[in-house]
């Protein structure tokens, strides 16, 4: 058998999407209250379920490829534009602290009643049409910039992928460490 | 530091605890590269829908626009793709969880402390940010920020450092509007 499995029809997209979006909705990322909240450092849901995810799933590619399962280069990683990756994040979080979402928890939060999230999907549409109204102005400057070789932070590193994985691991127990000191001195 | 709680969030089956809700996404995304040989997304859908929509409006606008025209060039319909499914899955995968666990219902959520027509400008405003934000870095917390980490991409992590960095800010900036 070959990995990836090339599964790429429309039931793969609708299982898949599923549980992202049954997840997502138990977790409490369709909540804006607390998206907006870890923005003011009320609520680390969102750092902990993201963080969580990450190390899980680049844990397990980095085991399935030194296990000659998959080779890194049948996935897909996206390439570096440091400018535009920086500056577009900028946009996305000022938007999900003043808006609530972002562009997949909207959805989450619309399929749970949440009529705002509906406005917010709405903005996401036009916001893409100011985007495209915009681009020929912006592609020169999108793709300037540092136009590194690497694509992951191993190769920029030099460092194989279970350290950057465990470095990981790292910073989120230095956080949680963090948290708790405070949460101690609170009390 | 769990303690921000909301009226609504009392209605309903608790949510997940956090590392358990993290681990069951992080082997959720692992399964889909797997299958697929790419991670989870939501923006790629946002972006087909605004050129579909566009082209329904302005066909001769959309034409004329370097960025959309390629994807509707001699009648391509560009939600005819595996992110359309995908976020549709993610649609119905929310609504199962939200009526199996009494967690739906209709609500107008934003910004605790102000009318709900100050909400609404909120939300649109957060939206027209986030989705020209997500063409910018072509991708968004789910595509960049989720999957591209995952694959330990240099992006990824640069697109989270942005994203919290001004977040944190507008957060701060908009405290007061909370309860």
């Amino acid at each position: 058998m070959n990995f990836p499995l090339e599964w790429t029809g429309p039931v793969s997209g609708l299982v898949f999407g599923g549980l992202f979006g049954y997840i997502l909705e138990r977790g409490g990322l369709g909540n804006g209250c607390r998206l907006t909240g870890q923005m003011r450092l009320q609520d680390w849901t969102v750092f902990r379920v993201m963080f969580t995810a990450i190390i899980v799933a680049a844990g397990g590619l980095w085991i399935l490829q030194a296990m000659g399962v998959m080779p890194a280069d049948s996935i897909y990683v996206p390439q570096t534009y440091l400018t535009a990756a920086l500056i577009g994040g900028a946009f996305v979080g000022f938007g999900m602290a003043v808006g609530g979402y972002c562009p997949g928890t909207s959805v989450v939060a619309f399929a749970a009643g949440r009529v705002d999230a509906l406005l917010f999907f709405f903005g996401l549409v036009a916001g893409t049409w100011m985007f495209a109204g915009a681009y020929e102005r912006l592609a020169p400057w999108l793709e300037a910039g540092p136009a590194p070789q690497w694509l992951t932070v191993s190769e920029m590193l030099s460092l194989p992928g279970w350290v950057v994985v465990l470095a990981l691991v790292g910073v989120a127990a230095a956080v949680e460490w963090v948290l708790s000191k405070q949460k101690t001195s609170a009390a | 530091m769990n303690t921000y709680q909301t009226s609504t969030a009392d209605r309903g089956r608790p949510d997940w605890n956090a590392y358990m809700a993290g681990g069951l996404l992080g082997l959720t995304l692992l399964a889909t590269f797997v299958a697929t040989g790419h991670g989870l997304g939501a923006s790629g859908f946002t972006t087909a829908l605004a050129a579909k929509s566009a082209v329904a409006v302005a066909p001769g606008a959309v034409a004329a626009n370097e960025y959309l025209a390629p994807m509707v060039a001699e009648g391509a319909n560009p939600l005819d793709s595996w992110i359309t499914w995908q976020v549709l899955g993610v649609a119905i995968g929310a609504l199962i969880s939200a009526t199996l666990n009494g967690r739906f219902h209709w609500r107008f959520e934003g910004p605790t402390r102000l009318t709900t027509g100050k909400r609404a400008a909120f939300a649109i405003v957060g939206g027209l940010a986030a989705g020209f934000g997500a063409r910018i870095s072509a991708g968004c917390t789910s595509g960049l920020g989720l999957s591209g980490a995952a694959t330990l991409a240099v992006a990824g992590f640069v697109f989270l450092a942005g994203f919290f960095a001004v977040g944190l800010a507008a957060g701060f900036l908009t405290k007061r509007y909370w309860k």
